[in-house]
């Protein structure tokens, strides 16, 4: 198995696609292993893997501990709102303390954009982005990728709509640099006010028109709706935000009929998407979670330098 | 004590001057002629009125941590400055006579150049009430202006203007509409999207602009516009000018050189971080144009020291700003002026005459009989930006690193030698 040529796993944007591919490549043997009985390969032994999570998750934070796991590391979880971070500690302070307990990886998510970089500044071993702000979600734009290639064959020439809120989401910032990157014609749909200043120069079509994003559509990946932003103004309402943006039975209708349906969770049912479509033959929405412990085992695995094979 | 400073270029643009001669200083003012206890060559230097910076945060009272009085003068020197305008924006602020004499007797005390002070706007620069302005004046305030905290009430801007207008004295708009700016930490486009940064939009300045400089027209009141950072800034301020309105600006040398890719260039290093936000190439093109031009009238610094604990964070946590005093020269040398994009004269106005213009100063000068405040620039020096060698307290700058070209040698201030030498 060939390396990435990068120390940390900060974004997609920079990624060249033969590494997004290797990356895809190695989650296959990966997702091998998760389907075993007895789910522990040795490869990482004697290595420690910490979270530290500055935000909530579940799935996120869960898979890279399983992925660990499932590799033999051991792995640390720090959630700030049970650490030093709450008696104020410098995010510096607080990575350079973990670091000094013999760390070999970090993986962070964090409220604020480009809290991974900074982190990546100070200390040595690698950096994996869990989430940083709306910049970026590599982990989860891979295994979106992972996901789209399992079960299309493929990526390039996939017609790809996101949906939703462009503007807030690292997940979309991902997919598209993923996608676009792998030959994927994408288009990103949602309001007005939440599509950010010139998105199209990031190699995609943007339009306020959901029907018309799903015209034709080989996936659709829909974005969750952070409610609290409905305070700011960017949308008058969830009811009004449903009906005009929603992804639901009838809308689904106008992509192709194989068409794959996926989102992030967690999920506001009945709000961005319908419990109808999210629950129907064309979701991998579940499918998605084991791929992302596939895909964090791949990362892993490579940014560490592999150890003996799996 | 009379020095001469012989055979340097002397580029003195209030008077149209730019041949090689000699400067005497006699005594606390630019002399005629006489015989000089001491001679300095400057042959291949350019000899200049010592320059005026109208926006230095000195954080003294205070903020004592991050700059005082006698640092930032100090670096003010070494930057070539002989006359400084501290804002108010202090704790506490300077809202009121008694305040305003403490800043300018510790300048007096403390300070190695020429120390001048703003006046807040407004009690505690909370926008609400008017601060004492005319006893401010009398205490000997420069200037006013709520800097930091943008005057969000109109009527009160309107009173400001109208009320400051019996000293004769500018208001100093930090024009910035909060609704707009919101929580952005760059400029919205391209690359707030890319970067997954809120985003300021380029109307959260101009909307303001527009308000003070109608208000300007409305009371007759003198309004400065600090920090320009948009083109249609410029265009508003050119045409105000041309109906006759009071209104002069200024340019920071960051909004003149760098765009809001630089955040990206730097990977989010929160040194890019500053208000108002990094903006775009026709928008510094646009501010070039007006330096060119005479629509803005001085290049200042904003000078704006933080201390490292206030910047090593993440990128929405840092405080925004920027330290200049001791790279404006090297910058606007070898960036404007060797690049072309600025005459020499041009930017050395826009150091000196222009802002002695905006406050009514009898400096920015070196007509003879005038203040003593001179500043020798060697053109050709060569050096590398290296905070940690600075004399501010701030190191905070994103040109850390830069290779520039021109720095101050000399710099003396009310006749005294106050740097000299390698910085």
């Amino acid at each position: 198995m060939g390396r990435l040529r990068s120390h940390d796993l900060l974004g997609l944007r920079e990624m060249p696609a033969e590494e997004m591919t290797l990356i895809l490549d190695t989650a296959e043997s990966m997702r091998e292993i998760i389907g075993r009985d007895i789910k522990k390969v040795p490869t990482l032994r004697g290595r420690t893997v910490v979270t530290l999570f500055y935000e909530p998750s579940t799935r996120t934070r869960t898979s890279f501990e399983l992925a660990g796991k499932y590799m033999s590391a051991d792995t640390v979880n720090i959630a700030t709102s049970t650490s030093a971070v709450v008696k104020g500690e410098t995010l510096r302070d607080t990575a350079r303390t973990l670091e000094m307990m013999g760390t070999d990886v970090m993986i962070m998510r964090h409220p604020v954009s480009g809290s991974c970089h900074l982190l990546a500044r100070v200390v040595d071993c690698p950096v994996i982005n869990a989430g940083d702000g709306m910049h970026e979600h590599p982990s989860q734009g891979l295994l979106d990728l992972f996901t789209i290639r399992q079960k299309k064959g493929r990526i390039a020439g996939l017609k790809v709509a996101i949906v939703g809120d462009i503007h807030h989401s690292r997940v979309a910032r991902s997919n598209i640099w993923g996608l676009t990157r792998l030959g994927a014609q994408v288009t990103v749909a949602g309001p007005s006010t939440l599509l950010p200043p010139q998105v199209e120069a990031m190699g995609v079509k943007a339009t306020s028109s959901v029907d018309e994003a799903l015209e034709g559509a080989d996936v659709v990946n829909v974005l969750r709706l952070q409610l609290e932003r409905q305070k700011g103004g960017l949308f008058p309402s969830i009811r009004e935000y449903s009906r005009a943006f929603g992804v639901n039975r009838e809308r689904l209708s106008r992509a192709r009929p194989d068409v794959l349906l996926m989102h992030p969770g967690p999920m506001n049912r009945g709000v961005e998407i319908s419990s109808e479509v999210a629950d129907s033959s064309h979701s991998s929405i579940e499918e998605q979670v084991t791929n992302g412990v596939a895909v964090r085992m791949a990362i892993l695995y490579l940014l560490l330098g592999g150890g003996e094979a799996a | 004590m009379k020095l001469l400073i012989r055979g340097g270029r002397v580029v003195d643009p209030g008077r149209a001057v730019d041949r090689v001669m000699d400067v005497l200083i006699d005594g606390d003012r630019i002399g005629l002629n006489g015989t000089p206890d001491r001679v300095v060559d400057a042959g291949g230097m350019l000899v200049v009125p010592g320059l005026i910076d109208l926006h230095t945060h000195l954080r003294e009272p205070g903020f004592e941590y991050k700059e005082d009085i006698a640092s930032g003068t100090r670096a003010a020197a070494r930057g070539g400055y002989t006359t400084i305008l501290a804002m108010a924006n202090t704790q506490p602020v300077i809202d009121n006579r008694a305040a305003v004499e403490w800043v300018l007797n510790a300048g007096k005390a403390r300070g190695v150049v020429r120390l001048l002070t703003v006046g807040a706007v407004s009690k505690g620069q909370k926008g609400e009430e008017l601060a004492e302005l005319g006893d401010m004046i009398e205490g000997g305030a420069a200037a006013f202006s709520d800097d930091g905290n943008p005057v969000s009430s109109g009527e009160l801007m309107r009173c400001a203007l109208l009320y400051a207008r019996m000293g004769d004295k500018p208001v100093i708009a930090h024009c910035e509409d909060r609704s707009l700016a919101g929580e952005g930490l760059m400029n919205l486009g391209y690359w707030s999207t890319i970067l997954g940064l809120r985003g300021m939009p380029w109307v959260a300045e101009t909307a303001m602009v527009a308000r003070d400089l109608m208000l300007a027209e409305l009371t007759g009141g003198r309004l400065h516009l600090a920090h320009l950072s948009c083109a249609r800034s410029v265009e508003m301020v050119k045409e105000a000018k041309a109906r006759g309105v009071r209104v002069t600006a200024e340019v920071t040398p960051h909004h003149l050189l760098l765009t809001d890719e630089a955040v990206n260039t730097y990977r989010f290093d929160t040194d890019t971080r500053v208000n108002p936000p990094l903006r775009g190439e026709a928008d510094v093109e646009a501010l070039l144009q007006g330096v060119r031009d005479g629509t803005i009238d001085a290049i200042a610094t904003d000078h704006a020291p933080h201390h490292l604990d206030d910047k090593e964070v993440e990128y929405a946590y840092a405080l925004p700003g920027i330290v200049g005093l001791e790279t404006t020269v090297g910058l606007v040398m070898s960036r404007l002026v060797d690049t072309g994009r600025l005459a020499l004269g041009t930017a050395i106005r826009a150091l000196t005459a222009g802002p002695a213009q905006v406050l009514g100063l009898d400096r920015g000068t070196l007509a003879p009989g005038s203040p003593a405040d001179v500043t020798v620039i060697d053109p050709a020096r060569e050096w590398t930006c290296d905070p940690s060698r600075f004399a501010s307290k701030g190191r905070n700058t994103p040109f850390k690193g830069w290779q520039l070209r021109g720095q101050a040698v000399l710099t003396v201030a009310g006749g005294e030698v106050v740097h000299e030498g390698i910085a």
